[in-house]
């Protein structure tokens, strides 16, 4: 027999545009599920997913979860304490560890940039990255899109600024690497300290003055701002940061009256978003996101044990 | 206003002096109300206007007034050394028609509040213009950024950490970089503190006095660091009171290579050398120090040239308790107001800068710099003007300044040039008694 590879969700970048569609269809199919009385399937019953967070996560965590156990599957939750593990030895220990108990699916969340790399290397299952530091999100990026599909009926050719953090978010660059590879206008907004250098390469186009960025905007996509972020050393304070890059109806009157407000959650009111505006039922999307976010779990988990499907993602 | 107070005033028989322009000619100025209404070399050929009040300058020099950007004005905090309202004052008799201070005071001004506290002191002290920079870092400490964004729309002109240099690269990177996004200029005290540690220029004269030096090169590192994290982050830099002919050299080729860089001097580092110090001549101490004459040679080639894009008094007043001290435990500081025009003018003397260049550097080059509504003569804009004497001969006595503080080292200096009058907004606020 042939060793396989078990095929893994590590990332949007180098996704075609085929797969991405494929799993945003494959998600589609499982929003009715959620929202019927009874939402269990017998599609992974027997199969383990283990959720294994270096880095404490409330909702990303809980989504993963339900998908795993509505779709049937032992689900299993690992919190492990990050400061235990900063030797690679140490993640690869635990992984080695997880994987001599037969998972079907790792979901790994960590604070290091390309931990879920590392950790796919050695385990004989799929793994999914929930979220590798700096670097990628890929089932925010899918559940953003998914989103959007559903209230605009599309990706191409919608101008979409993702506000905030660019520097440190790795939703930003999940989302920046799918919307591309669908064909929309990108632009990333930003104080110049939360820019990094470069991100012009990843086609967008990068402002600093937020009306500017707006202007025309489709879809608003704003950033959560870490705390640790705004005490001086990458912007001075709150309420600077709120005067100039949080999203208020002043701004946000730059972009099409009917731009679609998101937020990966959770959100700083008052920080990066004025309370209103999160609030605004005709055009904040902010909890239809963790709706999908289920779906788009159920999605991928499904995707990832099909053996037709092996080795798309 | 009362019907009594014209609100023309016509100034004639002047030799009109626009360094902006170049203009150098006989001719009249009219101002109406707070601005400039017109200026030019036939201006009166029909007569003066009936309802002007009629100035005939008697062929003495109309000038914009000056912008001082470099100044510390002792409040808040410091006031038995200096007022706003005193050093208006000596301002106001020194042709200087905008001060600009520094924000290391007590407390700091970090905040919009140390701003409007300023605005308010100037406003009662109703002399000359006041304009405040905003700290870099909260409490100068060289650490944590300010509200740039804020501090702007709240009226600070600039960035910086007054007379501490930022020393942490990271901190000017990143400063840099946010201010770029609100067009800020970010000053910088240009010496590398951890070589900059003693108190007079490094070298044979402090080896033979026993001081402690502090190397030329402590200037130079720090802004050629500084010219390499301006090109990493396009952010707007001016480095003050440049001291050394290396630092001249190196703003020259920024500009040549396009870097948004300027810079600017002080009287006492064109007219002195680290020599002053003397005999430890404590009111020659000054950060960063007196330097050697092949250095003050370059920064009068530079003021020349144009690559020294301001001449600022650096005024920093001290009270004898902080001068009168062993000289490694003395403050630094000169007193800089009454003789920054002055001193200035003896380079016009000595033939090295043109007059109209000169006065550049004294008014529209840090006009331009701080984004200013000054330093020129034209119409529409602030009535902010001297009349001036450039030729008259005086001796400096620091006994006889007007300021608080008389920490000068240039007593019984001869040099050139007497303000007859100065106009700020369109008002008087100084005029010599004949």
């Amino acid at each position: 027999m042939i060793a396989r590879t078990p095929p893994h969700l590590l990332g949007i970048a180098g996704m075609t545009q085929a797969e991405i569609v494929d799993l945003l269809d494959l998600a589609e199919g499982y929003v009715d599920v959620n929202r019927a009385p009874v939402k269990t399937s017998d599609l992974l019953t027997g199969r383990t997913v283990i959720n294994l967070f270096f880095e404490s996560s409330t909702r990303t965590r809980t989504s993963f979860e339900l998908a795993g156990k509505r779709l049937g599957a032992d689900v299993i939750n690992m919190e492990v304490d990050w400061s235990a593990i900063k030797k690679g030895e140490t993640l690869i220990d635990t992984a080695m560890t997880l994987n001599a108990m037969h998972p079907d699916v790792l979901i790994v969340r960590a604070p290091d940039s390309g931990a879920a790399k590392l950790l796919s290397e050695k385990v004989n299952c799929s793994v999914v990255n929930a979220g590798d530091g700096s670097h990628e999100h890929p089932t925010q990026a899918l559940l953003d899109a998914l989103t959007i599909r559903r209230r605009t009926g599309r990706l191409a050719g919608l101008r979409v600024a993702i506000c905030g953090d660019i520097a440190h978010s790795r939703v930003a660059r999940s989302n920046i690497h799918l919307l591309r590879t669908l064909g929309a206008d990108v632009r990333v907004i930003a104080p110049p300290t939360l820019l990094p250098s470069g991100i012009e390469t990843l086609g967008v186009t990068p402002f600093v003055d937020m009306r500017a960025g707006l202007e025309a905007c489709d879809i608003v996509m704003m950033l959560r701002l870490q705390t640790e972020r705004m005490r001086g050393s990458y912007v001075p304070s709150i309420r600077e940061y709120f005067r100039f890059y949080g999203l208020d109806y002043a701004k946000l009157a730059s972009a099409k009256p009917d731009a679609l407000i998101m937020h990966p959650g959770p959100m700083n009111r008052g920080v990066e978003i004025d309370s209103e505006v999160a609030d605004d039922i005709d055009r904040s999307v902010i909890r239809e996101q963790v709706e999908m976010g289920v779906a788009v779990r159920m999605g991928v988990l499904d995707a990832l044990t099909r053996p037709v499907l092996e080795g798309a993602a | 206003m009362a019907p009594s107070t014209p609100s023309r005033v016509a100034y004639t028989n002047a030799r009109l002096l626009d360094p902006a322009t170049g203009l150098d000619a006989s001719g009249g100025l009219l101002t109406e109300n707070e601005t400039i209404a017109a200026v030019g070399r036939e201006l009166f050929a029909d007569g003066v206007p009936e309802d002007a009040l009629h100035v005939d300058c008697g062929g003495a020099c109309l000038a914009p007034g000056l912008v001082d950007m470099r100044s510390q004005l002792g409040e808040p905090g410091r006031e038995h050394k200096e007022t706003i309202r005193g050093a208006g004052a000596a301002a106001a008799a020194s042709g200087i028609t905008s001060l600009i201070c520094l924000p290391n005071t007590d407390p700091v001004i970090d905040d919009e509040a140390g701003l409007e506290f300023v605005a308010r002191r100037a406003r009662e002290a109703k002399s000359v213009k006041v304009y405040a920079y905003g700290a870099l870092t909260r409490a100068c400490a060289g650490e944590q950024l300010t509200e740039i964004g804020l501090l702007s729309e709240a009226g600070a002109v600039g960035f910086t950490d007054g007379v501490s240099a930022v020393g942490n690269a990271q901190t000017m990177r990143r400063a840099l970089s946010y201010a770029s996004a609100f067009d800020a200029v970010i000053l910088q005290h240009p010496l590398e503190p951890t070589l900059a540690s003693g108190v007079m220029n490094g070298g044979a004269l402090a080896t033979r006095l026993g001081l402690a030096g502090s190397p030329a090169m402590a200037e130079v590192i720090l802004v050629e660091r500084d010219l390499r994290l301006i090109e990493m982050t396009g952010g707007r830099y001016h480095a003050s009171h440049i001291t050394t002919a290396r630092t001249v050299e190196l703003i020259r080729e920024a500009k040549r290579r396009g870097l948004p860089v300027t810079c600017d001097t002080a009287p006492h580092y064109f007219t002195l050398t680290e020599a002053a110090v003397g005999e430890y001549r404590t009111f020659a101490k000054t950060s960063p120090p007196l330097r050697r004459e092949s250095d003050r040679q370059a920064l009068i080639d530079g003021i020349a040239d144009g690559t020294i894009d301001a001449v600022a008094s650096d005024h920093d007043p001290q009270d004898q308790d902080s001068k009168r001290l062993p000289f490694a435990a003395a403050a630094d500081g000169i007193a800089g107001l009454e003789t920054l025009f002055s001193l200035s003018l003896d380079l016009v003397h000595t033939g090295r800068v043109s007059l109209l260049s000169l006065l550049h550097r004294l008014t529209a080059g840090p006009a331009e710099i701080l984004g200013l509504q000054a330093g020129r003569l034209a119409p529409g804009l602030p009535a902010d003007l001297i009349l001036f004497d450039p030729d008259a001969r005086w001796t400096i006595d620091p006994d006889r300044f007007r300021g608080k503080c008389k920490n000068s080292p240039f007593d019984d200096h001869p040099t050139h040039g007497r303000v007859l009058r100065t106009v700020v907004d369109g008002r008087t606020i100084f005029a010599i008694s004949e």
